[in-house]
């Protein structure tokens, strides 16, 4: 066997890790275009399917998607601490998550047990229309599972107390375990709802991600979360009906 | 194409076969099987690695030092996957959701580093290649059948269409959820693994 010096196996290792970088970043970057527009097309869906506009598991193309969503959807931005609509956001390029992370943008979270440690200012609340009549408010939620931060949709109906349905889009629960609160979408009063119309099933195996569920509901319901804002839009929708 | 390249290409879809016989990859056949549409991508996934790593280091055999052999193995396919799992979220967002971490897992899959320390080190590119295939094959043989057994028993499925009627539905059909968990996959590859040595007793250890 072919004796190697040292400089050859130092030059050699550098040559394959620049050509292994190139290759890989090469990929990366040609493909970052296609994959932000996944994501963004994935979270429309999603909101689709809280929705009811589409179902579980449907193949729609992405411009099915687009146009459901454009026709339906309406994305308002809301000033979370007055409960007041802030139009002054651009809806289309507000990022939420990225707020959450600025200092300038967001408070510090008061004590809670969704896992929280800041709030945005501003949340984006999703609104399906008809017409002008808003049949269902869609709100971003999220909190901490068992081992990552869950990120969903929580659809309620105009009355703000009926939970039409609940979706999480991005989490890294156990796969298979607490995985499931992915496909799991609870539609309208789960149980049976004479005996108990506020039942829920828990997940087997999954205890822990499911008490993250029940916090993060409450926080995002309640006076640090959309509180505020429920309570303008009740007030609102009573004196329009 | 001659006897030796053939054999290349076959034997790992029987009698050598990676999960079958050689009993590598079970982790990753075990957690993508649920459905038959992850199985097939990961599937091609895994044929696309194997072959392409196969080939580049046979290409590249004569000049690697044997002292860093292995970190450079590592280094090649590591990239590959990554380029994999890009373009898999880039074109099927979708299934690599449901893939998740099982893409970025090939790098330590074991069928691949065995065949480029056991095959790709010592053979030419294109026999490299055809044994990166095969095995792929092989692979993907255990891969889809578990697939299609667990998505038809455990959701009455096959590739997202319902096929057996779901007695939630007003059909006939029971799902068997055990085989929608991982013992489903044991029972499946362990009865594929009997299947083949009762076909092919000259397979059998002593």
């Amino acid at each position: 066997m072919r004796q190697y010096n040292n400089s050859y196996i130092i030059g050699f290792a550098t040559a394959v890790c620049l050509v292994c970088s190139i290759v890989v970043s090469t990929s990366a970057v040609a493909l970052r275009e296609r994959q932000d527009r996944n994501k963004v097309l994935d979270r429309q869906t999603k909101v689709l399917v809280v929705a009811g506009l589409l179902e579980e598991g449907q193949k729609a193309t992405a411009e099915q998607v687009e146009g459901l969503f454009n026709d339906n959807i309406r994305i308002r931005a809301v000033d979370l601490a007055s409960g007041e609509y802030d139009d002054a956001v651009d809806v289309n390029t507000y990022d939420q998550r990225k707020a959450e992370k600025d200092p300038d943008m967001s408070r510090a979270a008061p004590p809670n047990n969704a896992g929280l440690t800041r709030v945005p200012d501003v949340a984006l609340v999703y609104q399906k229309v008809e017409g002008d009549q808003v049949e269902m408010l869609i709100l971003p939620v999220e909190g901490k599972g068992l081992w990552s931060t869950l990120y969903g949709f929580l659809a309620l109906a105009p009355d703000t107390t009926t939970i039409d349905g609940i979706t999480f889009y991005e989490h890294g629960e156990t796969p298979g375990l607490g995985g499931g609160v992915a496909i799991t979408v609870i539609k309208g009063a789960a149980g049976s709802a004479a005996e108990d119309p506020y039942h829920v099933d828990g997940l087997s195996g999954a205890t822990l991600t499911a008490r993250g569920v029940s916090h993060l509901v409450q926080f995002w319901l309640g006076k640090e979360g959309f509180g505020p804002y429920l309570e303008k839009f009740r007030a609102q929708q009573g004196s329009v009906s | 194409m001659n006897a030796k390249r053939k054999g290349a290409l076959l034997d790992p879809m029987f009698n050598d076969n990676p999960i079958a016989i050689q009993v590598l990859g079970i982790c990753s056949a075990l957690a993508v099987t649920t459905k038959l549409e992850t199985s097939v991508v990961m599937s091609i996934a895994v044929i696309a690695v194997v072959s392409l790593s196969n080939f580049t280091i046979s290409l590249i055999r004569n000049l690697i030092p044997p002292s860093i052999r292995i970190i450079v193995q590592l280094t090649i396919i590591a990239s590959l996957v990554i380029v994999t799992d890009q373009i898999l979220q880039a074109f099927v967002y979708d299934i690599s959701k449901q893939l998740s971490v099982f893409v970025g897992l090939i790098i330590t899959n074991c069928i691949v580093m065995g065949r480029a320390e056991a095959f790709a080190m010592q053979n030419p590119p294109i026999d490299s290649f055809l044994d990166g295939i095969g095995n792929g094959l092989g692979y993907s043989l255990v891969l889809i059948s578990v697939g299609f057994f667990r998505e038809l028993i455990g959701a009455g499925k096959l590739f997202g269409y319902q096929v057996l009627p779901l007695v939630t539905d007003g059909g006939w059909y029971q799902p068997n959820g055990l085989f929608v968990l991982a013992p489903g996959a044991f029972f499946l590859i362990g009865a594929f693994i009997w299947l083949l040595r009762t076909w092919k007793p000259e397979l059998q250890e002593d």
